[in-house]
């Protein structure tokens, strides 16, 4: 910070306490303020994530697919490769994908299905088809969470036209603040975290809802396993 | 930067002469109330979290030092830098410097009413920096050369001619024929030309619809995609935040996300929300390598512990204007500002000056919708009042206003005189309208009269009919 900056700080500080009618905090209110942030409590929680965990899923899937996003189930990653293929026929899309070099993508072997060419990485912008790894599913809104990581590049949810998402069955929670709780346990706060609701769309033309505006025009979701919590 | 507050009345007139306009706005009225009534039908803990919503704000706002500190601190131990900026003139010259450092020749731009409130487009513009604004709204905005005229749905006032119009003019590397048989070609256009804008530029400039002090994050609120790409995609970020974005914790930060996108859009949630907390790590594929917030005070510390310290508990929804009989007659454009509507009439004074926007806080029939729709219970009406009175005060108010004030202010102050020079005058209008039941045109009253009529007094007062039935029980 250079001393302009150091200067307007001290400035706006010393008008925003001339407003409040006090000088710096004192030391134990400052404590307090702390403990307030490290425990972050949370709020009111909306009763509809009040379910069990199959009755999240329920609540997840029907959340997402009104916000346009498409859904698939599969037992296992073994079958994922077989599954996006199929999607992208019907869709009539190209079966080139850019893959996260995630470790549950990487050890899939995708040479099960011959008609996939695979890249694993970042997203260029000529890529068509992204798969990207889930970090959780938010039943609350049909919210999908996906941090940054080096296994976990953010441009894959927004250059490609289409974007997968694969994410385990259990990884959906109830309301946003059971997946931030998680995300925590994961370790410190990623540098991007994206909370996506549906693909890409604007309503700035004549407020006609379109999709696809500047990021992807179809989010398929595919999720892999059972309701119940295990392995999660 | 503020244009034409001071000629709010002009601005008025030419608003509801427009015929565009007023197709715009009635394509959006309806759909305005209705798309936020179903949003807030659907989460019965709706009004609960407007008050948990306003409690964080306040909390928030009586520790503010405390909370930009720990804000900054948060940034700066991820390897961000915050600039604290007393003006819009700071701002300005705080990106500037950014972007002169890193070499930069174009910068891509989320959407942000920062960047509108500084001026940033055209100061970056002199400097030999081309702002490219990339939220489809603000493109077409940019290639028009006009303001936003909404905080959310910035070209609503456009309709779909304009689009054509605008596209046809501005994309001449593309066939000149090329028909438009959808909207969505529109928007297809639009993508495929920013996406090489997103894909060459040096700096990435977004605004913030949050700041997290717990963890030094960063928050936008999109649909499109486009915030998303320009923050991504270029080497440096830089975020335009004012300071009452800050929020002290993820928890509070979703409470307010779960009024924000109801309140504003009618959405259960927007498609992207967003949290950017610093530069790229050590084995990150993608994302900036600096990460910059300019955090704007401009004239907001002064609005702590005065009659407006409430008015910084905004969250920019927007569903104040969206249900404002005053905003959805004459629109954006008319407020002169990049703040319109009841948020526009209580802000727009206290960045820019009374003597400048005293005007717009009489913009109101003070109804009282926009306070009944506020996620924030914001007390809008009260300060526009407020805002009146300083500007009578201050003899700010035209002559004819307050002429007309002090004359009744006379009769008011005599009750007997009052109901005696009311009663004269309801008799006598009585009588002169009794034939058509209403008046063409009053003396004294040419500018009400012109456009509609005034209906006949029946040549009773109230108090005279009250004492009379008062009496025949």
């Amino acid at each position: 910070m250079n001393a302009t900056s150091n200067d307007q700080r001290t400035a706006i500080l010393a008008a925003i306490r001339r407003g409040l009618g006090r000088g710096a905090l004192p030391a134990d209110q400052s404590m307090m303020l702390h403990a307030r942030l490290t425990a972050h409590p949370r709020q009111i929680i909306p009763a509809r994530v009040a379910r069990d965990h199959a009755g999240l899923v329920d609540l997840f899937i029907a959340n997402a697919t009104r916000e346009f996003a498409t859904i698939d189930r599969i037992e296992d990653r073994t079958a994922l490769p077989e599954a996006i293929a199929t999607y992208l026929r019907a869709q009539n899309l190209p079966m080139e994908l850019a893959i996260a070099p995630h470790p549950t993508l990487e050890s899939i072997d995708w040479s099960a299905n011959p008609l996939l060419t695979t890249r694993f990485g970042r997203a260029a912008p000529s890529d068509m088809v992204s798969v990207q790894a889930g970090f959780a599913g938010i039943a609350e809104t049909g919210t999908l969470m996906l941090p940054s990581g080096p296994g976990t590049p953010t441009t894959l949810n927004l250059l490609p036209d289409t974007e997968i998402v694969v994410l385990d069955t259990a990884a959906i929670v109830g309301p946003y603040e059971d997946a931030f709780d998680n995300l925590r346990q994961a370790g410190a706060m990623p540098r991007n975290v994206m909370l996506v609701t549906g693909p890409s769309r604007s309503a700035d033309i004549e407020r006609t809802l379109e999709l696809g505006a500047h990021g992807p025009r179809r989010l398929h979701i595919v999720l892999v396993g059972a309701d119940d919590r295990q392995g999660a | 930067m503020l244009n034409t507050s001071p000629d709010f009345k002009d601005n008025v007139r030419h608003a509801m002469a427009d015929a565009g306009l007023q197709k715009a706005l009635d394509r959006a009225k309806k759909p305005f109330a209705l798309s936020r009534a179903n949003a807030v039908a659907g989460l019965p803990e709706f009004e609960a979290l407007r008050e948990t919503a306003k409690g964080i704000k306040n909390h928030t706002i009586a520790h503010l030092d405390y909370y930009l500190e720990a804000f900054t601190s948060q940034v700066e131990s991820k390897g961000g830098q915050v600039h604290w900026c007393r003006t819009a003139e700071d701002a300005r010259n705080a990106v500037l410097g950014i972007c002169q450092r890193v070499g930069a020749r174009t910068a891509t731009k989320g959407k942000s009413m920062i960047s509108e409130e500084i001026g940033l487009n055209d100061f970056l513009a002199e400097q030999g920096i081309e702002p490219i604004e990339t939220d489809l709204g603000e493109y077409i905005l940019q290639l028009r050369n006009e303001a936003p005229s909404h905080i959310i749905g910035p070209a609503f006032h456009l309709n779909r001619e304009d689009w054509e119009e605008s596209f046809r003019a501005a994309h001449t590397h593309l066939p000149a024929d090329r028909i438009f048989a959808e909207k969505r070609d529109i928007q297809a256009e639009a993508r495929a030309v920013l996406r090489e804008k997103f894909l060459a530029a040096d700096v990435g400039i977004t605004g913030a619809n949050f700041l997290i002090a717990e963890t030094g994050t960063s928050i936008i609120v999109t649909n499109e995609g486009n915030g998303d790409l320009t923050q991504t995609l270029p080497r440096v970020h830089i975020v335009l935040a004012s300071l009452e974005k800050v929020v002290p914790t993820i928890e509070d930060t979703l409470s307010l996300l779960r009024v924000l996108a109801r309140s504003a859009t009618g959405q259960e949630f927007s498609v992207y929300t967003t949290f950017s907390t610093g530069p790229k790590r050590p084995g990150d594929l993608d994302g900036p390598e600096e990460y910059h917030v300019v955090l704007l005070d401009n004239g907001r510390s002064n609005m702590v512990g005065s009659a407006f310290q409430d008015m910084l508990r905004c969250i920019r929804c927007s569903a104040c204007m969206n249900h404002c009989p005053v905003y959805l007659t004459v629109g954006g454009h008319a407020y002169g500002s990049m703040y319109s509507g009841p948020m526009g009439s209580v802000l727009t004074p206290a960045i820019f000056g009374a003597d400048q926007a005293h005007l717009l806080p009489s913009a109101s029939t003070f109804c009282g919708k926009c306070e009944s729709v506020c996620p924030m219970k914001i007390p809008l009406t009260g300060m526009m009042r407020h805002w009146r009175e300083r500007a009578f005060e201050r003899n700010l108010s035209p002559a004819t206003g307050r002429y007309g004030i002090g004359v009744w202010g006379f009769f008011a102050r005599r009750p007997a005189l009052y109901r005696a020079v009311t009663r004269i005058a309801s008799w006598s209008l009585g009588l002169a309208g009794r034939k058509r039941g209403s008046f063409r045109a009053l003396p004294l009253a040419g500018a009400w009269t012109r456009d509609r009529d005034m209906p006949a007094p029946e040549g009773e007062t109230f108090f005279a009919r009250y004492a009379r039935e008062q009496r025949s029980r």
